[in-house]
């Protein structure tokens, strides 16, 4: 059995995110990268169950779209334990054409369970996941907080008001996962950040898709007003002020 | 082969090129994953419970020690062959940078992986090294270095424990006492420094610290570092094996040196993860406390105190990756030679024992400069334990006292770099008399129609001239008994790594220039004008005070002229540029440079 995570590479959530070329595009001047949080956490995930399977998963191999300086992300993916890298050379342009390009690699390189995380801290669309499983054909659930392998398929769990929904859904399937999957991320250890650079790296040509969508453009939100302070005697004006201007009485 | 590698001081007297350099923006890929891994491992481990650490809670050190060693951080430097990691030096001082943020927890991961294990890991024969060494990586058995008594702190050699030939031959019996030993409280072995029936010199030997006779008293209380472990040790008739002699009879001394060089040297890098913190910490309370309306990060006062912070941060950063990069080319030239790894590194941190001196103490005092701003940046709440900035300004102490007080390492500077030129290491003396025959020649430097790196270069070059006019002077007047002007060996000692430090930053703004384009340099170059202009003034107050130590009349006034020249420095609106520096931290709210 395979396990495949699909990863996103994004900005460190600390950056200062700023605009170029007529606020259309991130300013990567500085900008560092990590893993997406979701698809960390689902690589977690992943390579608890290859541990706990006795053998039965064979390999957990993470697939990003992108360029050449997503490789470092892989290899640290690979430090922390993924088995091999599949990078398809694209522009991940927005989220229909990532689908895309992920669809074309699985259907040259299969797997029994994909991983997505359900958003990416980047532009958190939150759409990549059930696009890919739709244009697999396969079953995807969404929200999912906990996974076991069940028999032939998979037992999964999502939080849902007040409890927990439990599924049962069939290999080959895509399980769109929330942050609760796995406790922590884990630490590349020493002898991880070694066994990585003799892991392979695959780089698969990117397919033809036209996006969707385009980015017209980047806003920044407005600065804050001040705080406008009032005495502790000016009780009719701060309601007032709460009534008319914030609106929220 | 010409050998690339300049000699431990010999900076004095040869230039150096930018391309001959190693600087922090050249961490491949690999390096930052470790350094990346030291941050995560910090983060998740060891900040969340930084006040348990400090209230001592039994076995937590311990503990987080051994979950280092699972990573594979306690193994680093150890050589492949040892279980360990086998990484560069310049690898083992980035891990170290990282590691030196974690407070008590950094001085103890330090003297495990430092002081702990490589007297045994440089020094020990191949059996004992197999034995121990895979378990001292995992964390499985922990280590103290034990040199120190109550008579001999910073003169080692007086120690007086002593070691005793067993009647059947098969033991020393060790008899003695240790005091301030680091991680003492908790190690399963220690390396102790004691003489063979009243030798001259100490002999190193490796102990079960779980051996009869072994006493471990309470844990000392300290200003600051207080979860780290400080104990006294006694030994009342330990039964320690002959085979565990480390090096050879009478060879400690020279061990305790060796390791004593290497602690210093990776002491610089330890400085910078924890000037790293307070300089954050600063820019981050300046980027949110208002007074008077405004964010105090706005006020020219407090730009000045984080643009100065930043401004010795990156030189002390500039100059340790300088001579790392030095350290490793001469293990692999000892490499070649057919040392053993381990041998070879330990040997190539000794070739460079004046540097590695200087940088203690240049090191130290930065961030001594740094955590004291921070607290001021802070104020009142800076005085108060709730904040990181006051432990900083507390741990950051000790870095002055131990691996040799800064007092022995500006004596040892001097010294050292005196000695090697009368050994023929390089010739300090002729070009120094050379210039004071001929003092007259020297003339205020021309920096009009200069490029910005050939200003910097020339005021290097003079600054070079200054340390050999004060040097050339004070030896032909002193001649031997120099050594015993402690205030003068002082002096020099100040003027050798204001100018290695001087020309670390030249050299590597230098060669940012050339990997990213001087114009994105206008920052680097920024600080390397506050420093330059900072350095002057301590290169001629330094030279002043020791010149009017011991000439007189004409002769001083020439001295006094040339020296004056020899550290003039082009005139630098040094106010904006702090500015503009504290404008770039401001914005990033935090330090990345």
């Amino acid at each position: 059995m395979k396990i495949a995570v699909c990863l996103s590479h994004v900005p460190d959530t600390t950056t200062r995110i700023r605009f170029v070329d007529n606020n259309t595009q991130l300013d990567t001047n500085g900008v560092q990268w990590i893993i997406n949080p979701w698809d960390e956490l689902a690589l977690t995930r992943a390579l608890e169950i290859k541990e706990a399977s006795a053998g039965r998963v064979e390999k957990v191999t993470v697939v990003h779209v992108g360029r050449t300086e997503a490789d470092p992300t892989l290899r640290k993916a690979m430090a922390i334990g993924a088995d091999s890298a599949i990078r398809v050379d694209a522009d991940p342009a927005d989220a229909f054409s990532v689908a895309s390009q992920l669809a074309a690699a699985f259907r040259q390189y299969p797997f029994d369970l994909i991983f997505c995380g359900i958003e990416s801290s980047d532009y958190n669309n939150s759409a990549v996941g059930g696009m890919l499983a739709e244009l697999l054909s396969v079953t995807s659930v969404s929200a999912v907080s906990g996974i076991e392998p069940a028999g032939e398929g998979w037992l999964l769990c999502r939080d849902i008001d007040g409890g927990v929904e439990k599924i049962y859904a069939e290999s080959p399937m895509v399980a769109i996962v929330q942050k609760g999957i796995a406790r922590e991320p884990r630490i590349p250890s020493m002898r991880g950040i070694m066994m990585a650079k003799q892991k392979p790296l695959q780089v698969v040509p990117a397919v033809e898709v036209n996006p969707l969508t385009e980015y017209l453009g980047f806003e920044t939100p407005a600065p804050k007003p001040p705080c406008r302070k009032l005495d502790p005697d000016q009780v009719k004006e701060l309601a007032e002020l709460l009534h008319k201007e914030a609106k929220v009485i | 082969m010409e050998k690339k590698a300049l000699k431990s001081g010999e900076f004095l007297v040869r230039d150096t090129l930018p391309e001959d350099i190693f600087i922090p923006e050249e961490f491949n890929e690999e390096q930052r994953m470790i350094a990346s891994t030291c941050r995560d491992f910090l983060e998740t481990e060891v900040f969340p419970v930084l006040d348990r650490i400090d209230q001592q809670e039994k076995g937590l050190m311990p503990s987080l020690l051994k979950k280092a060693g699972e990573l594979g951080l306690l193994g680093i430097s150890v050589p492949e062959e040892y279980e360990g990691f086998g990484q560069d030096f310049v690898t083992t001082m980035l891990s170290s940078e990282v590691m030196g943020a974690g407070f008590s927890f950094s001085v103890a991961f330090s003297a495990h992986t430092g002081i702990g294990t490589c007297p045994l890991l440089y020094y020990g024969s191949d059996e004992l090294r197999r034995k121990y060494i895979p378990k001292m990586v995992t964390g499985e058995l922990l280590t103290a270095y034990c040199l120190t008594e109550p008579g001999a702190g910073s003169d080692a050699n007086a120690g007086k424990t002593s070691a005793t030939l067993s009647e059947d031959g098969k033991h020393y019996i060790l008899n003695g006492q240790k005091m301030w030993i680091t991680n003492g409280g908790f190690a399963d072995l220690l390396t102790v420094f004691a003489k063979i029936d009243n030798d001259r010199c100490l002999s190193a030997f490796l102990v079960d610290a779980h051996s009869p006779g072994v006493v471990r008293n309470p844990e000392e209380h300290k200003m600051g570092i207080k979860g780290s472990s400080t104990v006294q040790l006694f030994f009342n008739d330990v039964k320690v094996p002959v085979e565990n002699l480390i090096g050879e009879r009478g060879g400690g001394y020279r061990i305790a040196l060796n390791i004593l060089h290497m602690g210093r040297i990776k002491l610089g890098a330890n400085v910078l993860g924890a000037s790293r913190t307070a300089i954050n910490e600063s820019i981050r309370y300046a980027n949110e406390r208002k007074q008077f309306g405004q964010l105090i990060s706005s006020f020219g006062a407090i730009q000045h105190k984080l643009a100065e912070q930043a401004v010795r941060h990156f030189v002390t950063e500039s100059s340790v990756y300088r001579v790392s990069r030095n350290i490793d080319d001469a293990i692999n030239e000892l490499v070649q030679d057919g040392l053993d790894k381990a041998r070879a590194t330990i040997e190539g941190i000794a070739r460079y024992n004046i540097e590695a001196a200087f940088l203690k103490v240049f090191s130290s005092e930065a961030l001594d400069y740094i955590v004291d701003e921070a607290v001021q940046i802070f104020g009142g709440m800076g005085y108060s334990s709730e904040t990181l900035v006051e432990k900083s300004y507390r741990d950051s102490r000790i870095n002055r006292i131990f691996e040799g007080t800064n007092e022995i390492n500006r004596l040892l500077v001097t010294d050292l770099t005196l000695k090697h030129s009368k050994k023929g290491e390089y010739d300090l003396f002729t070009p120094a008399n050379e210039l004071l025959n001929d003092l007259l020649s020297v003339e205020y430097p021309v920096f009009e129609g200069m490029t910005y790196d050939e200003q910097k270069k020339q005021v290097v070059r003079n600054f070079k001239k200054a340390v050999l006019l004060v040097a050339g002077a004070a030896s032909s007047f002193f001649e031997r008994k120099l050594p015993f002007e402690q205030e003068i060996m002082n002096n020099l000692a100040d003027m050798i790594m204001e100018t290695y430090a001087a020309e670390s930053a030249v050299l590597r703004v230098q060669k940012l220039a050339a990997m990213k384009g001087e114009e994105n340099t206008g920052i680097y170059r920024d600080i390397l004008d506050v420093f330059m202009h900072h350095a002057a003034f301590i290169m001629l107050k330094n030279g002043t005070d020791a010149l009017q130590s011991f000439a007189e009349g004409n002769r001083l006034k020439e001295m006094e002229e040339a020296l004056r020249r020899l550290t003039h420095t082009a005139p630098v609106n040094v106010k904006e540029a702090r500015r503009r520096i504290a404008s770039r931290l401001i914005e990033d709210n935090s330090y990345r440079l």
